[in-house]
């Protein structure tokens, strides 16, 4: 690292940092330094950071009010509501913190795809992020199913049945994730056991996210290396702070419109009727985020075939460093990349859109379309264009073009033919 | 890019009209009111929520629980807001079930305003039962529970009708227009006049309905009030912070070359 040796000032913390180098840790964390020429959308790193630390804290504070049992859960959560000082907030903090958690990542991974910030040297950043979202979707749905309502109980049915597509030890997998021979009282006891372990893992990865990012640095909207520290950078503390934290504020707003005036929309009305083992809802849908992969899931008529392409669609993404095979990282300089990216945008959102209606008639089609798709951008498109596409010039440094007003690929032209 | 992205859009948002239709539900959209809960600073109008607390114990508790709730929560803010005087009265009009006392017996006696809302049966089965095999749902949080919400509930106290030639209905079945797939098993059971309202406001059915909706309504969410006037407040807190932090961004960033 680029880091000058730091020397605590005072004796005693000299004597500590020689110990335990917290202070050492401390300034590096300060000193960072980082490209100057970051966007917005590289504030989403510190937002979900934040979403993690609120998820667990309201998480905790729940968990005591919280009661895991068949008959008592739904009741818990309305005596959460109802009778606990500030329950209701704390709560839909939580159910609107889990939505909001997602919409952050998802944007934190799109601005990976955009600026190719996958790409070497940051492979372990992008497979560690990875890693943190799974078990994301993992926390979200075992959240889903604690307060027991009809979609909590139905989905979790729905989501465990796929582990009995597996062949020969299917049947037994799935009746031992149970607990029981269906969904039942002891399902939900290990659902709150595991939904209450995940965030920890998560916050231990993210430590060595971040751990990871701080070797070779962040990635930059103009996609090269640069020096550190240079003019090229800034240091982390004021500059990426108080930026981090304008940008959080904004988010805090929006959270903050969920959480005080629409608690519910993002839900299920479903899931406030308490769940009925024998009554099955008309539809069953998963939390919007997972939608996507659900109409994947669906797309498919057999359903290992379905399940093996839901986990494929996760999957492939460890790879995709290696798949893509362009030497230009960020797609401000990758005129027909970037098309593709966009294409993959909407491919996700209408994935998203059919994963909600019933798959029958023209959703069917649609999703079929969209998975394809979705495969054919990372195995086919991602590796052709990379070697076929003539990238725009890329500047030698970040200074000069921001200098006279952004990174517009035409100006980067200019300053290249002047070089 | 931005030629490319705004045409894709067009296309999406064209197709998505094309698909709309095609979502056609089995029932008539619910009525939109004019509910005085909605927005960004909705409260609960008083008289009504006492009201319709009446029409719920007149005519829905012989049938439908409340489990959730408290005779307490009657009295307190942003609800009916009966006095407390009152609260101890609604109370002590229902038998409550208590014990088991120091013989191991269980007994009776009038309630309390801590006490929970006394349900009409001892268990769902028995409600089940009693109901020609329907179980009337327990109202605590149907407003929640059911798509539509409030214009829901509202549009079918309201929507009952005989039903049109060609549709048969089995005996303790009814048409309601509004109803998921036009058939309910709870029988009309509003009607012109049916109770005399303490305040004096006429009862017709339009006046009922409205007022149990609003009932239930306040019942799924008591917080509502205090939810809308903390949002407020949050965030015009939150707006004048980021106004601060960005003027301070704006200021720190002018050290270097770097538009923010």
């Amino acid at each position: 690292m680029s880091d000058q040796e730091y020397i605590p000032k005072s004796k005693a913390a000299k004597w500590f940092n020689d110990r335990l180098p917290l202070l050492t840790l401390g300034a590096h964390l300060t000193d960072y330094p980082t490209p100057k020429n970051l966007n917005y959308w590289w504030t989403f790193g510190g937002i979900l950071t934040f979403c993690l630390i609120t998820q667990i804290v309201t998480g905790i504070v729940l968990a005591m009010h919280y009661v895991a049992h068949a008959d008592l859960a739904f009741g818990s959560v309305e005596h959460i509501m109802r009778n606990v000082n500030y329950g209701w907030l704390i709560r839909y903090i939580h159910s609107n913190g889990a939505s909001m958690f997602f919409l952050a990542v998802y944007i934190h991974i799109f601005r990976s795809l955009f600026y190719g910030s996958y790409k070497s040297p940051r492979e372990i950043i992008w497979i560690l992020g990875l890693m943190i979202y799974l078990l994301m979707m993992a926390a979200a749905f075992l959240g889903y199913v604690l307060p027991w309502g009809q979609m909590s109980f139905w989905g979790a049915t729905v989501i465990t049945n796929l582990f009995s597509a597996i062949p020969l030890v299917g049947e037994s997998i799935t009746t031992w994730l149970w607990g029981a021979y269906s969904v039942d009282n002891p399902t939900l006891n290990r659902f709150f056991s595991l939904h209450y372990l995940f965030p920890f893992l998560i916050l231990g990865l993210v430590v060595l996210h971040i751990w990871a990012l701080h070797i070779p640095g962040n990635n930059n909207p103009v996609g090269i290396d640069i020096k550190k520290p240079s003019k090229d950078t800034v240091p982390f503390h004021p500059y990426i702070t108080i930026k981090d934290a304008f940008a959080l504020l904004v988010f805090m707003i929006i959270f903050a419109g969920f959480v005080f005036f629409t608690p519910n929309v993002l839900g299920h009305s479903d899931n406030y009727i308490p769940a009925n083992p024998l009554v099955t809802p008309a539809h069953i849908v998963p939390e919007w985020y997972l939608l996507p992969f659900y109409a994947i899931l669906r797309s498919v008529p057999d359903k290992l075939g379905g399940v093996i392409l839901m986990f494929s669609a996760i999957f492939i993404l460890f790879v995709l460093p290696w798949l893509d095979t362009s030497k230009v990282r960020s797609a401000v300089f990758r005129p027909i990349y970037r098309q593709f990216f966009w294409i993959l945008v909407i491919d996700v959102l209408m994935l998203g859109y059919v994963g909600a209606m019933p798959a029958e008639g023209v959703y069917l089609v649609l999703a079929r379309v969209g998975t394809i798709y979705y495969f054919l951008h990372f195995i086919l498109i991602l590796p052709v264009v990379g070697l076929l596409e003539k990238t725009d010039p890329v500047p030698m440094s970040i200074s000069e073009p921001v200098m006279t007003g952004g990174a517009e690929p035409s100006l980067a032209r200019k300053l290249n033919e002047k070089v | 890019m931005k030629k490319f992205s705004i045409s894709i859009n067009k296309i999406i948002i064209l197709l998505f009209l094309a698909i709309k239709p095609l979502h056609s539900a089995e029932m008539t959209d619910p009525i939109k009111m004019d509910w005085s809960f909605k927005g960004l600073t909705g409260t609960f109008d008083r008289a009504s929520l006492q009201r319709g607390f009446q029409v719920y114990k007149e005519v829905c508790s012989s049938c439908h629980s409340m489990q959730y709730l408290s005779y307490r929560n009657l009295g307190e803010s942003g609800g009916p807001e009966f006095t407390e005087a009152e609260v101890k009265a609604i109370a002590a009009s229902f038998e409550v079930t208590d014990g088991p006392d120091s013989q191991g017996e269980m007994f009776t006696r009038p309630g309390r305003p801590s006490d929970m809302f006394v349900s009409p049966h001892p268990n769902k089965e028995a409600a089940a039962a009693a109901n020609g095999g329907a179980y009337p749902p327990d109202m605590s949080v149907l407003v929640k529970a059911r798509k539509g919400g409030a214009n829901y509930i509202y549009s079918v106290l309201v929507g009952y009708e005989d039903p049109p030639p060609g549709v048969t209905l089995d005996q303790g079945v009814y048409y309601n227009k509004y109803m998921i797939g036009n058939k309910i098993k709870m029988p009309n059971n509003l009607e012109d006049g049916l109770i005399e309202y303490a305040d004096g406001t006429v009862s017709t059915v339009d006046q009922m309905a409205k007022d149990v909706t609003t009932f239930l309504a306040w019942a799924a969410e008591p917080e509502l009030e205090e939810r809308h006037r903390t949002g407020v407040k949050v965030i015009i807190y939150l707006i004048l912070l980021t106004t601060l932090v960005y003027l301070s961004m704006k200021r720190i960033w002018s050290r270097v070359d770097t538009e923010i």
